[in-house]
């Protein structure tokens, strides 16, 4: 009795029976996954990489590196989530009376709940954030970001809640919630178990990251930016990473509230949203949506601006309407905050409040086509070359204008009491992310990988998986609006109906068309690598590109710029090369730069424990885990000692490097 | 066509900016404004707060109702004290741009004292609630009114060890210039938290026992 009570003080709820040895899906994930984990720990070992990964990655605070882990985050994550896709696909494929399929309620339940959580909050937004890391400040003219250590503790909190999610498919068990958790469901009356507690806590710690970086970007983008470049001088990119961020500051804190809240009810028994004794369940819905609405123009805003570059950049012009490009933007940014409502029309508000909330959804597709044209025009009449990225946004451009125009019949209150919760709906929203966020993310990494690693992308394999994931996409996706709006709903494990069984063939066999895609990615990435001599960037400008991050070397020495560069008009490299621009090559000066810190990552550790304490109920650890936290991040700001700088012959040394290259181009 | 003949009539284009003296990382007020966003953010948590209080400010499930337990008389005690704490931190910034630090310290301290007294009235009056049954689980509304009063006095606890961090550093670094930029951040928090409270002591308290 006493040891049993022991135990449970030093594990909480922790015990053998938490972890999942008599699943065989799960058991071999788990055997794979540590095989490969041992054999990456074996091979950093063998090579002695500990010290270098620490020191030039982990501790670092350089944007560009941030960026690049960012993006190596949002891939494996990727993964992760197109795993639990297929295996959706699969057993919706073959689950019709009377086969129950291959996977048991309890796991898919978890599976859908991990795809949906994992898609958004550790593939979407680490690729966005890492694109905007990378490219943003070198587009301003700027060394670095303006907090440098805050942008990787943002990352390490993001990484964070990536290895709390992924723990639970091995200790204990995720939620079978949905991916928003709605309650009363995920009370602990009806949740008990430790899944939503896991979803809780990644997403917090995770999402406290999201909410620094915006913070971060925003103040980079209004206080570093160069010289001469004033708003409207901005790149466009820029201006939609600045909205998007400007959102997530707006509605990160709604999602935290109501994550906080639902925390309460579920660790100190209050009445928020509980059925009884007064809760409103529904304002947990509401708080949620006034995140999670605006949070795909967060996603979709830095999209737009990536295909807004790459389709002046492969089309030889300025972009048309830059000024009503900005503008759309914004004003999608503000409707963006306007429609939350419409999620949830079911719930009964009433017909002014609905149809407000339906008109306002409406109301957003102005702006938005307002940018489909201009994008539009700037391909008119221009020079265009068909190039990887230039291919990507062709497709997002078909494939988006059809998301979003079911996404305006949703947007009418009648008709969602119909289709709301049904196929429709999913397929609508994997219509406009997919097509628009994922598509956008593989332009941007065609598009600027040469920037980061000094070599292109195999382009064979890039066009695998361009073919891959754009056919992928129609045959998966297109057929399940029928079904959809025939009333099938979303979140079936198991079908009666024998008529709706091809629908689902197909859409399994376009995900395996899309898997089809994303390993053509990731041979693109193994071949570039192979051939990078041939496909090497000696110029820094591979693409003849406009913005300024084409004007460094590629990669970017870490200062960015040895002399801050003075802009004079929009598409301020363009002008620089068109007016005969020569590069400095003496008068160097020493550079200040932030200093390397492993505050980011031990401050992230120690937020990983805490989360996991919490969620087994091992109260000690918690405490512990917690004085930690407070420890160090004190600890950090009695270290007075932040920056350095880079010596001028450094600098000398590292410029003299690319004059050759630009005298041989010449 | 422009571009070259600007160019052939030989005007100068500067391309560079030739700086003197580098850009301090977080300086040029970029660490102002970016914890002056973080407060706009942590403004709308308490609004997501409020809105949660207002929805559920009825809600007694049978309960106390806020005539019963509130007390108002502790209550104007604690929004004395927490106000007069944003006197004395002003007091305490005209000395730090002067550059004095024993004067900057004594009125830190003192809005350090003011603040601890906050705190200490606050967990009194919870602790007499949760004893007299009103506790958190009681009803939606006691939910609601310990979350958003709780999570205020969290605030003011953060505020009161930033506080001894700042007394601390004061003696070991003086005014530097990092220095200062720490205290006009707290100086930002410190009267942020204020207009919260003043927030807080209208809708919850006063316009709780008016119904």
């Amino acid at each position: 009795m006493t040891e049993h009570s022991l135990a449970k003080t030093i594990f909480g709820r922790l015990t053998w029976e938490s972890f999942p040895v008599h699943e065989p899906i799960l058991l071999t994930t788990f055997v794979v996954v540590l095989l490969l984990g041992l054999g990456i720990i074996g091979a950093v070992t063998r090579y002695r990489l500990w010290g270098y990964l620490w020191k030039e990655w982990f501790t670092t605070v350089d944007h560009k590196k941030i960026g690049i882990m960012y993006m190596i985050l949002g891939i494996i994550m990727l993964l992760r989530g197109f795993a639990d896709a297929l295996m959706m696909r699969l057993q919706q494929a073959i689950a019709f009376a009377p086969n129950e399929g291959y996977l048991p309620a309890h796991h898919y339940d978890q599976i859908f709940t991990a795809h949906g959580t994992i898609m958004i909050f550790f593939v979407a937004i680490p690729l966005i954030v890492g694109i905007v890391n990378f490219v943003m400040p070198l587009q301003i003219g700027a060394r670095d970001v303006a907090f440098p250590f805050l942008n990787s503790l943002s990352f390490w909190l993001t990484a964070a809640g990536a290895i709390l999610v992924m723990t639970s498919l091995f200790v204990g068990e995720f939620a079978r919630t949905g991916w928003l958790s709605y309650a009363p469901l995920a009370e602990l009356d009806y949740s008990p178990d430790t899944g939503v507690d896991y979803y809780l806590w990644a997403l917090q710690i995770a999402g406290v990251g999201t909410t620094l970086s915006a913070i971060n970007m925003v103040a980079t983008i209004i206080k570093m930016r160069a010289p001469g470049m004033t708003m409207m001088k901005m790149p466009v990119f820029c201006w939609t990473a600045l909205c998007s961020n400007v959102l997530a500051i707006a509605i990160f804190p709604a999602l935290t509230a109501a994550f906080f809240l639902l925390m309460l009810d579920r660790y100190v028994g209050t009445n928020f949203f509980t059925n009884d004794l007064g809760g409103a369940p529904m304002m947990y819905w509401n708080m949620v949506w006034i995140w999670g609405h605006p949070e795909v123009y967060v996603l979709v805003l830095p999209a737009f601006g990536i295909y807004s570059e790459i389709v002046s950049t492969f089309t030889g012009k300025r972009l048309f309407g830059y000024s009503s490009m900005v503008y759309a933007t914004v004003v999608i940014t503000i409707l963006s905050y306007l429609v939350w409502l419409h999620h949830f029309f079911t719930m009964g508000a009433g017909p002014s409040v609905n149809s407000f909330f339906g008109i306002a959804t409406m109301v957003i597709s102005i702006p938005t086509g307002a940018k489909i044209f201009n994008w539009l025009f700037t391909m008119y009449r221009g020079d265009i070359r068909f190039e990887l990225p230039m291919m990507w946004v062709v497709a997002f451009m078909i494939t988006f204008v059809i998301g979003g125009m079911t996404g305006v019949l949703l947007a009418i209150p009648p008709a969602d009491f119909v289709l709301h919760n049904s196929l429709f709906l999913v397929t609508h929203f994997h219509n406009v992310i997919i097509g628009g966020v994922v598509f956008g993310l593989f332009a941007a990494m065609v598009y600027w990988f040469p920037k980061a690693f000094g070599f292109k992308l195999d382009p064979f394999w890039g066009k695998v998986a361009f073919w891959g994931w754009v056919i992928g996409y129609w045959v998966a996706w297109m057929p399940l609006y029928f079904p959809g709006l025939m009333g099938v709903t979303r979140r079936v494990r198991y079908f009666h109906d024998p008529a709706l069984q091809p629908w689902f063939v197909v859409a399994f066999i376009g995900a395996l068309i899309i898997l089809v895609g994303i390993l053509g990615f990731v041979m693109s990435i193994v071949m570039g690598f192979v051939k990078r001599r041939q496909l090497a960037d000696t110029t820094g400008d591979p693409w003849d590109g406009r913005t300024l991050e084409w004007s460094t070397s590629s990669p970017p020495p870490p200062y960015n710029f040895a002399f801050t560069p003075m802009v004079h008009d929009l598409d301020a490299w363009y002008d620089m090369k068109v007016r005969g621009y020569e590069r400095p090559a003496q008068g160097f000066r020493p550079i200040h730069m932030p200093r390397n810190t492993g505050a980011g990552v031990i401050l992230s550790g120690l937020a990983l424990v805490l989360g996991f304490a919490m969620v087994w109920y091992m109260w000690w650890l918690a405490a512990l885990s917690f004085v930690g936290l407070l420890a160090v991040a004190i600890g950090h700001t009695f270290n007075m000692k932040r920056d350095y700088y880079i010596p001028a012959e450094e600098v000398a040394r590292t410029e003299s490097k690319r004059l050759p290259l630009a005298a041989a181009e010449a | 066509m422009t571009d070259h003949a600007l160019q052939s009539n030989g005007e100068a284009v500067t391309w560079h900016l030739a700086e003197a003296e580098d850009h301090d990382h977080g300086g040029n007020g970029a660490t102002i404004l970016g914890f002056w966003i973080y407060l706009m953010s942590d403004a709308l948590i308490f609004a997501s707060l409020f809105a949660m209080f207002g929805v559920v400010s009825t809600s007694y499930a049978g309960g106390p109702v806020p005539r019963e337990i509130f007390d108002l008389e502790l209550v104007a005690l604690n929004t004395a004290l927490l106000l007069a704490s944003s006197i004395t931190f002003g007091e305490a910034m005209p000395h730090m741009e002067a550059g004095r630090v024993g004067p900057t310290r004594f009125w830190l301290a003192i809005t350090g004292l003011l603040g601890a007294g906050f705190i200490a009235i606050e967990l009194y009056e919870f602790a007499h609630l949760i004893a007299e049954g009103a506790g958190p689980q009681r009803s939606a509304f006691l939910s609601a009114f310990f979350t958003l009063v709780g999570t205020h006095g969290a605030h003011v606890t953060v505020g009161l060890i930033w506080i001894v961090v700042m007394l601390i550093q004061l003696g070991r670094h003086g005014l530097s210039l990092p220095m200062k930029r720490r205290l006009i951040c707290l100086s930002m928090f410190w009267h942020f938290l204020d207009i919260i409270w003043i927030g807080v002591f209208t809708f919850v308290y006063l316009y709780g026992v008016l119904r």
